[in-house]
């Protein structure tokens, strides 16, 4: 029985069924003195297999939506509206005892800070297995055995010595993937990942990228990945939605929202990613700060720095826009076709910027070899 | 701006002889001599040494006046604790720090009290390095006030510096740094490090904290400075995109050695090290379709505790040969090139290595 399960399931959801399925979101905090709204209507489906990157700024919500898909958040201070449907359960009608069989089971989440998320008095054998008994009812031999083939799955090396490791011994990357160990021990249909690589170094932050994509193909799961980083997105994103003061302003697949971004503050986002300008040149910045949640403006959230506002910005919020079946935008002018922001993209971009640098720093290049 | 470097005006005076212009033209404004520090490891009976955190070993560079040197490389390869020890934060175990042409923290050279009033430092926690009970343009202004000027006197350039860095002087000038955003709050760290009218400004993570809208800004704000102070920067960072932005010149680290130097566009272009190699193709591509497929490195990068013996990076390089164990390769500039200078073997005509040059 135990072996049986221990292979590598593919999971295929009913068709037709996405894996997860998100109407209508509002979270709010309620405070004291204060009620922040920090998600703000977001919706959006995501079948099996496939990836959505929900790229933001801090404080746009993309961490909060996550949290809100498992229920994570605080229950005394929250209050979420909407209906959220992730692998066929309806999440936002559960109690807890409900919650705690779907959790681990059906959706797990990584986070950006394995050391946090990781108990550190047991080893990561004992947190792997403790799972695997509680959600699967096996012996805690079998939980063991699937254990270190966990380990072996996510790559690290020499697994059955680090089944017997505490978190604080083991290095940054391999504490990450041990706690993608851990999230994928029972064979979730649905990955959240909550920035899991934004606290590695560049050369371990592109192995566990690899590593996420590798194992999400292999085993067929639907990923909700949020990052603040456009290159992380690119690289295992499918899909984009941009988030901006607790709604998503533009959703679409991946190469459509990097070449042709269709909302101002996407175009602005990838512009002031700094690889596309060049050297010497100013960047060009988005002018001002994010909304004070507290208090958002009536209008669209983002017209106080658009350098494309006009007074019916102010009024409402726009509604989402097809730009296409796939390609959702909330942008007033946009939609009226009034402005389109289609420039090079960011690969011809990045192709012209060759020529440019180099004139630019010939003029002034300093040839000091620092040999001693 | 008025030049509160006596020296170089003196140095460039009409009646200067040409011989002795010459020399100060060329002379960096900052040399770095064999830079060293050691974090001893104590522990057990007696409390002995047990071990040693290599943090910066060996380490040689110059920064030319008007120039932004950029420093890379991951976590743990000594790039903050060079940026330290260039302010003389903590105290080096040996290696010596030229600014502009005098020895510093020497008898005869110049005092730490003299440096840090060309030399200031911007920080990557913008709450931390603030004082939480003072109104920021006080905080600005306290450093002129301690170097001598009067306070009223040191009140009014802080508010001139607040404009600088595009805060409106009226608005801002009686906040806490708590009622500050991120952004605004590293803009006033700015200011502050402004203040002295100092000559260099090292920059320790000093955007790696804000979000991408507010860094470009930022970044456009340490561009526009730089212009009109005359100021020099030391750029540290482990953003590569950032550090190809804003640099002339680019200084890659690896456990505290220093690896690879050179002029931003031959480094980013054209790497000659495995490890500056590794670090540029790990970056994410930004294209959705030609992403990266296979990692260049594995595992993560060793701790500076005892690092591997001859070239600290031979553990993970996939060229490692017999010689990268047997001694540590020399900063040499590559044949053919003298902009930039690289410590691999791989680039020595004749060093043992199968893949350098025969000896000429």
């Amino acid at each position: 029985m135990a072996e049986a399960k221990s292979e590598r399931t593919v999971h295929v959801e009913r068709a037709g069924q996405p894996a997860v399925s998100v109407e209508g979101l509002h979270v709010r905090f309620v405070m004291r003195d204060a009620t922040v709204a920090a998600v703000n209507g977001v919706s959006f489906e995501l079948e099996a297999g496939r990836v959505l990157g929900i790229l933001g700024e801090s404080g746009s919500g993309k961490s909060v939506t996550l949290r809100a898909l498992m229920r994570l958040l605080p229950a005394a201070h929250t209050r979420i509206d909407g209906r959220i449907r992730v692998a066929g359960h309806e999440i936002s009608a559960m109690d807890e005892a409900a919650l705690r069989e779907v959790r681990g089971t059906k959706m797990a989440m990584i986070f950006q800070e394995p050391m946090i998320a990781l108990d550190p008095v047991f080893t990561i054998g004992e947190q792997i297995a403790e799972t695997i008994v509680r959600h699967e009812r096996v012996s805690y031999g079998a939980a063991n055995r699937r254990a270190r083939e966990l380990l072996e799955m996510v790559q690290i090396p020499s697994a059955s010595r680090r089944l017997k490791a505490y978190p604080h011994e083991m290095s940054g990357g391999m504490r990450q993937r041990a706690m993608i160990a851990l999230a994928l021990c029972c064979r979730p249909s649905v990955l959240l990942a909550d920035e899991p690589t934004t606290a590695l170094d560049v050369t371990v932050q592109i192995q566990i990228i690899l590593l996420l994509r590798q194992l999400q193909q292999e085993l067929g799961m639907a990923v909700v990945f949020v990052t603040h980083d456009v290159g992380v997105a690119v690289e295992v994103a499918d899909q984009i939605a941009v988030m901006y003061a607790g709604r998503f302003v533009e959703v679409g697949p991946t190469e459509a929202v990097i070449d042709r971004p269709a909302h101002p503050y996407t175009a602005g986002l990838l512009a002031s990613t700094v690889l596309g300008s060049v050297h010497g040149q100013r960047l060009e910045a988005i002018t001002g700060m994010p909304p004070d949640l507290r208090a958002l403006p009536e209008g669209c959230s983002f017209a106080p720095r658009c350098r494309y506002a006009e007074d019916r910005c102010g009024t409402a919020m726009p509604p989402e826009f097809a730009l296409t079946p796939e390609r959702m935008t909330r942008c007033l002018r946009v939609a009226a076709r009034e402005i389109d922001l289609a420039g090079p993209t960011l690969s011809e971009r990045n192709a012209s910027m060759g020529m440019d640098r180099e004139s630019n720093h010939g003029a002034r290049s300093q040839c000091r070899t620092d040999v001693g | 701006m008025s030049g509160p470097d006596g020296l170089l005006v003196a140095d460039l005076s009409p009646g200067a002889s040409a011989a002795a212009r010459e020399r100060a033209e060329h002379r960096p404004l900052l040399a770095v001599e064999n830079l060293t520090k050691h974090f001893p490891l104590k522990g057990g009976l007696l409390n002995r040494t047990k071990m040693v955190v290599q943090a910066v070993d060996d380490v040689s560079f110059t920064v030319a006046s008007g120039e932004t040197l950029g420093i890379v490389g991951e976590s743990g390869c000594g790039k903050s604790t060079t940026a330290r020890l260039l302010m003389h934060l903590i105290a080096l175990d040996s290696g010596s720090i030229i600014f502009n042409g005098r020895a510093v923290g020497t008898a005869d050279g110049l005092s730490h009290r003299d440096l840090r009033r060309q030399m200031q430092m911007v920080f990557q926690d913008s709450y931390a390095s603030l004082n939480p009970r003072l109104p920021v343009a006080m905080s600005i202004a306290f450093g002129p006030f301690v170097h001598g000027l009067a306070k009223p006197e040191a009140l009014k350039r802080a508010m001139e510096l607040l404009a600088a860095v595009g805060l409106d002087p009226i608005q801002f000038s009686n906040r806490y740094p708590h009622e500050l955003s991120g952004g605004q709050r590293q803009r006033v760290n700015i200011a502050r490090a402004l203040a002295l009218e100092p000559r260099i400004v090292i920059l320790d993570e000093a955007v790696s904290a804000l979000d991408k809208s507010v860094e470009a800004q930022v970044l456009n704000l340490l561009v526009d400075l730089k212009a009109q102070f005359a100021l020099t920067y030391v750029f540290i960072s482990h953003d590569l995109n950032v550090v190809r932005f804003i640099s002339d010149r680019v200084m890659v680290m690896y456990l505290g050695k220093l690896v690879e130097i050179g002029p931003v566009n031959r480094i980013y272009r054209e790497p000659q090290h495995p490890y500056t190699q590794a670090l540029l193709s790990a970056m994410p591509s930004m294209n959705p379709r030609r992403r990266t497929l296979r990692a260049p490195l594995t595992g993560d990068p060793p701790n500076p505790i005892n690092p591997p013996s001859g070239c600290r990076f031979r553990t993970r390089c996939p060229f490692a040969e017999g010689v990268c164990a047997a001694r540590p390769p020399a900063l040499l500039a590559p044949p053919g090139e003298d902009c930039r200078a690289v410590a691999c073997h791989m680039r020595v005509p004749g060093s043992g290595h199968s893949r350098a040059a025969a000896a000429a």
